[in-house]
């Protein structure tokens, strides 16, 4: 469904992504694990072209998207729930639920797109007149997720979900996360929380300094030795 | 006291006006974040145009009303196009320098081809004047001030309420996390400029038939409407218009208690006052 070709990515003199080649396959949840700084963001921000700078191919369902603007790729059904949230602090939940529906592909389902993510997130409903900037960590997180929800995603892409959240939260998020793919939504997890992220996975893949060094299935890296050395501290 | 209520109505019928020609300053740099310093130069451009229409048809500036907001949204598009877009990822000196050598280029274009002369429209309502209780007012002076405030408020209202609107608060707040959503980032700040260059164009022609026409008039009105915006918080649609009105009254009061050399002095003093002591503005916070 989704398939990186030799991606090297470059932020002024230093390359942040090294010939980074990746699939993802139509009803899977895959993960890219790393530590900071590995890259993990940037290629993130490569597919959703809000960074231009990179040679390679991406490619969504059969077609070349690595010349798209940003709003082009979201018109795919390609989209991101971004590191840090990144919601419009000064409008209402309800507000940024719905410009998560901005695009022609999503705008007339909105309505119905609103109801649906009201009732897998009542929160939000609740919430629905306040500012989101005055959301908590974990509310702001489930508000960005539905905010993703609303443009009725083909794939959908996290960045860091887990990032400063409470463990009772963060497992919150990735029972919601297996839900979301269970509904037929793809998934592409990016996460530092290794351990969660793999228990989730289909498949993952190891990113360190901008290199895939690992490739294999969810339970096989929990288990292998490397990972656990590296990331887990076993 | 009769007096004091005039003068003080008489400065919020002007600071309609000054509302009317801030809200796309605050407009366009919350959105695209460009300070444009040409922004008054197009308050010119719309007061010519409407002088020119009414030489040439005998059109006064409400007939042609249509037309003159039709031609400076094209004449906003274009700057955009050949001018702003280009820049929109440059520093912000780059821009403001920009800016002022476009405010530059256009008030010496039209001293070049319209020379210096007051250019003035004298329509029949010119002097007309209606009576409000035992006050008077000029008669455009209330229907620049209805339709100035009319225009600010639909402006807020199309933010608030509309998709668009939402979109462009969106982009204001979080440019990248906006593009996420799937809006066209360029072709927004391109529709904010527009809206921008036409309502302070809309401003020019509701005050061309009572004010005349030079090169530099607008500069007068670009410096009004940095203060106004500044007042009313930077970015703040209703900021803006609510600036706009204080130094309405401001200068209109500074003018009957101490004379009308103050006025200015009046509200460069106040717009002192407020980067001293609140610097975001009169409803900001910090």
């Amino acid at each position: 469904m989704l398939k990186l070709k030799n991606i090297n990515s470059f932020y002024g003199e230093v390359q942040v992504l090294k010939d980074v080649s990746m699939e993802v396959n139509q009803g899977e949840i895959v993960t890219v694990i790393g530590a900071n700084a590995a890259g993990k963001s940037t290629m993130i921000s490569c597919i959703s072209r809000t960074v231009t700078s990179f040679r390679g191919e991406i490619e969504f369902e059969e077609s070349r998207i690595d010349s798209l603007r940003p709003d082009q790729v979201v018109e795919r059904g390609l989209i991101q729930v971004p590191e840090g949230r990144l919601l419009f602090p000064k409008l209402t939940v309800r507000e940024n639920l719905e410009l998560g529906a901005f695009s022609k592909r999503s705008r007339g389902s909105r309505k119905d797109r609103l109801e649906y993510v009201y009732s897998i997130l009542p929160k939000m409903k609740e919430r629905a007149n306040q500012m989101a900037g005055s959301l908590s960590g974990g509310e702001a997180q489930m508000c960005a997720i539905g905010r993703g929800l609303m443009a009725d995603p083909k794939l959908l892409m996290f960045d860091e979900p887990s990032l400063g959240l409470a463990p009772i939260v963060v497992l919150e998020i990735m029972e919601l996360i297996k839900n979301i793919r269970k509904e037929g939504t793809t998934i592409l997890l990016v996460e530092q929380n290794v351990r969660q992220s793999l228990k989730l996975a289909d498949r993952a893949y190891v990113i360190e300094n901008g290199k895939i060094l690992m490739e294999g299935n969810g339970k096989e890296l929990l288990n292998s030795s490397e990972v656990k050395k590296a990331y887990l501290g076993i | 006291m009769e007096q004091v209520l005039q003068v003080l109505i008489s400065g919020i019928l002007s600071g309609g006006i000054y509302a009317l020609a801030s809200v796309g300053l605050a407009l366009i740099f919350g959105v695209v974040g460009l300070v444009n310093f040409a922004h008054g130069e197009y308050l010119m451009l719309a007061m010519y145009i409407a002088y020119w229409i009414y030489n040439f048809s005998g059109l006064d500036p409400y007939q042609s009303l249509i037309i003159n907001l039709a031609v400076m949204a094209v004449i906003g598009y274009i700057t955009f196009k050949v001018i702003m877009e280009r820049v929109l990822d440059s520093d912000h000196s780059i821009q403001m320098l920009l800016t002022l050598a476009l405010s530059m280029v256009l008030q010496n274009l039209a001293l070049m081809f319209w020379k210096a002369d007051y250019r003035n429209i004298r329509i029949d309502m010119t002097n007309d004047t209606m009576n409000l209780g035992f006050l008077t007012f000029n008669t455009p002076r209330v229907l620049a001030f209805l339709i100035a405030i009319g225009a600010s408020v639909l402006l807020y209202l199309y933010l608030q309420k509309t998709f668009t609107g939402a979109a462009m608060r969106a982009i204001s707040q979080n440019g990248k996390a906006a593009q996420l959503m799937g809006i066209n980032i360029k072709r927004t700040y391109g529709l904010a400029f527009v809206i921008g260059t036409t309502l302070v164009g809309l401003a020019g022609l509701l005050i061309s038939p009572i004010y005349p026409a030079y090169p530099t008039v607008g500069a007068s009105f670009s410096t009004l409407a940095f203060i106004v915006v500044v007042l009313g918080g930077l970015s703040s649609v209703p900021g803006a218009i609510f600036g706009g009105l204080v130094i309405g009254v401001v200068e209109s009061l500074a003018g009957y208690f101490a004379g009308p050399a103050y006025q200015q002095a009046a509200y460069f003093l106040l717009f002192i006052l407020v980067l001293v002591f609140k610097p975001n503005g009169l409803f900001g916070r910090s």
